[in-house]
């Protein structure tokens, strides 16, 4: 499962944007989209969801529970 | 050698001689470290090194009296933040409203260049160009220091600042030397993590976010790192701090002296800003923010201390202008694609010679109302209110006026104390009389009103409200004009015609210290 961005709630900050080791975020118009593809749940390079961390409003960047898990939950 | 550059050498000597007299009055040693400054007396700015005082003299956030004169611009290239702030939400924008973390739009560092060229063009008193969110502007190092190296290079005597949280600022201050940014701004709400904890839920560090005691005392150190590595480089900072009651406001005494003794140059307390409808944490909470008469007690307290910023006016981080005059609806990004900019040094520079001029002819009549008023002794002090528009000068008609700029009079001269905001941001369809009713409670405290005009009705209204409207100065320089009012005052109690009595306090709502525009 990626990590994929709720549009309603996000303000468009780009907190998240720089932050992604995957350069899987971009922007547009304005919202900012996660490409399932390339999201890996920060696997391999930060403890953390960088997104999840950055983002400033809670329960914004979620996981998508209709992909699969890039990893298994520890 | 043109006639005006020869012109604007003579009267910018001069300025620097009338300067330190001005500034020698002022009085207010600040140097970080010497101790505790005797205010009031000889050693002043005046003890600053020059290129320090030069630094200042045209930046209206660094300087009270400059801020009547010059004017500055906020570009928004920096949205991201690495901090949450419970005064802060960036999400809602209200074209009325003055608060930091608002824009209307966010710019990329080249838009950013042609605005500024665009602002520079139309505006020539426009001195300083700032980053100041609306996120951190070093949670955006890229935008940040791609757009001052654009006003660097198309703009080079625009002076610029930035105003950060301060958390990444250690990992910056090389750039922010090198890119020869002049002034820096650190928002410090705390040196105890315990309360920081209270203000600041979370920070986003080291590519972690840590939360409570723990993410404050990292903000804490790393604002403090920073403030001391800028001033080690020579870089004037201020500190900013928002006063919470009952959270921080007993504390800011000692966040003012922590940062003093770490070399920063002025501390600008402001209160918070809160409501609910603005959908911050504390907004919701339903913390309040202190009255204006809080503020300048803190104000009052920190000043022992250390200079203090009185004329701040908490502006968006798309701010254009003069302080309390926001141009920025002039200059949308659409409209200055559709300008024609004709960036033109030589030209700011003849206006800015002009300007000079006004500015030392004012300091020449602060001067001499001062020495009138030299021979009164009085244990007297009262407030007024002015209505202006800039350069120093009674200029503004009462029913125009957004707000009120409050001096305090006594037989030392005339001291900036605030501004008192006129009217409710975001509460369209107020009758006059409702306006009338609120400007007058704003100023409730003080003696008089100077204005450069007043219509029949308000001026009845003031009258009956114990205010003295005051039209006989208009156009006239304030401190001149202030000052001598004072002293026919000070004659008329001596002589017995007039009683002085205390005024009350004014009634100013939770809201009223940030300007509208």
């Amino acid at each position: 499962m990626p990590f994929k961005i709720i549009a309603s709630q996000c303000t468009g900050c780009s907190a998240c944007e720089t932050q992604c080791p995957n350069l899987a975020i971009s922007e547009r118009a304005g919202v900012f989209l996660i490409d399932p593809e390339k999201c890996t749940e920060c696997a391999g390079y930060f403890d953390e969801p960088q997104c999840v961390a950055v983002c400033p409003v809670d329960n914004t960047c979620v996981l998508d529970a209709a992909l699969p898990r890039h990893r298994e939950p520890a | 050698m043109s006639t005006s550059a020869q012109n604007q050498v003579s009267c910018s000597g001069k300025i620097s001689e009338t300067m330190q007299v001005m500034v020698k009055h002022k009085g207010c040693g600040t140097i970080g470290g010497s101790g505790k400054a005797s205010c009031g007396s000889q050693a002043g700015i005046a003890n600053l090194p020059i290129e320090i005082w030069e630094k200042v003299k045209n930046h209206p956030c660094y300087s009270e009296e400059a801020h009547h004169h010059y004017a500055r611009m906020h570009v928004a290239v920096a949205p991201a933040c690495n901090i949450q702030c419970n005064y802060c939400n960036r999400k809602y924008d209200c074209a009325n409203e003055s608060r930091p973390g608002i824009v209307s739009e966010k710019l990329t560092p080249e838009q950013a260049a042609k605005k500024v060229l665009a602002v520079a063009s139309a505006i020539p008193q426009m001195s300083v160009v700032g980053v100041a969110g609306p996120g951190d502007p070093l949670a955006n190092p890229d935008k940040t220091f791609r757009t001052f190296e654009l006003v660097n290079k198309l703009a080079p005597d625009i002076k610029l600042c930035l105003s950060t949280n301060g958390l990444a600022l250690p990992d910056h201050v090389d750039t922010i030397a090198r890119l020869k940014v002049d002034h820096v701004t650190i928002t410090i709400n705390m040196i105890d993590p315990e309360i920081g904890a209270k203000i600041h839920p979370w920070i986003f560090y080291g590519h972690k976010r840590y939360t409570g005691i723990e993410a404050a005392r990292i903000l804490s150190n790393r604002q403090l790192q920073g403030l001391e590595m800028l001033t080690a480089r020579g870089v004037l900072c201020k500190v900013n701090s928002v006063m919470i009651p009952g959270i921080n406001d007993q504390h800011l005494v000692e966040v003012n002296k922590a940062v003093k003794s770490r070399g920063a140059f002025l501390h600008n307390v402001m209160p918070l800003i809160s409501s609910p409808e603005h959908g911050t944490v504390f907004g919701l909470r339903g913390q309040r923010g202190p009255t204006a008469q809080e503020v300048t007690a803190l104000q009052d307290s920190c000043e022992s201390e250390m200079n203090m910023m009185r004329h701040c006016r908490q502006c968006r981080a798309d701010a254009v202008g003069l302080l309390g005059e926001d141009r920025g609806a002039e200059f949308t990004m659409e409209k200055i694609m559709a300008m024609d900019i004709k960036y033109d040094e030589q030209a700011r520079k003849e206006y800015q010679a002009k300007v000079e001029k006004a500015r030392t002819a004012n300091l020449v009549a602060k001067q001499e109302a001062l020495a009138r008023l030299a021979s009164a002794s009085s244990e007297i002090k009262v407030l007024v209110a002015v209505a202006t528009k800039g350069s120093g000068l009674i200029n503004q008609h009462f029913g125009h006026a957004k707000e009120f700029q409050v001096y305090e009079l006594s037989t030392s001269g005339a001291k900036y104390v605030g501004h008192r905001a006129i009217h409710s941001y975001c509460q369209g369809g107020h009758g006059e009389d409702s306006k009338l009713e609120i400007a007058i409670g704003a100023i409730k405290d003080c003696h008089a009103i100077f204005v450069s005009k007043i219509g029949g009705c308000p001026k009845a209204e003031l009258i009956k409200a114990g205010i003295e409207p005051v039209d006989r100065y208009a156009c006239e320089f304030i401190d001149g004009s202030v000052t001598a009012w004072f002293q026919l005052y000070l004659d008329k109690v001596n002589e017995g015609k007039i009683n002085h009595v205390e005024r009350v306090d004014a009634a100013v709502r939770s809201n009223a210290l940030t300007s509208a525009a």
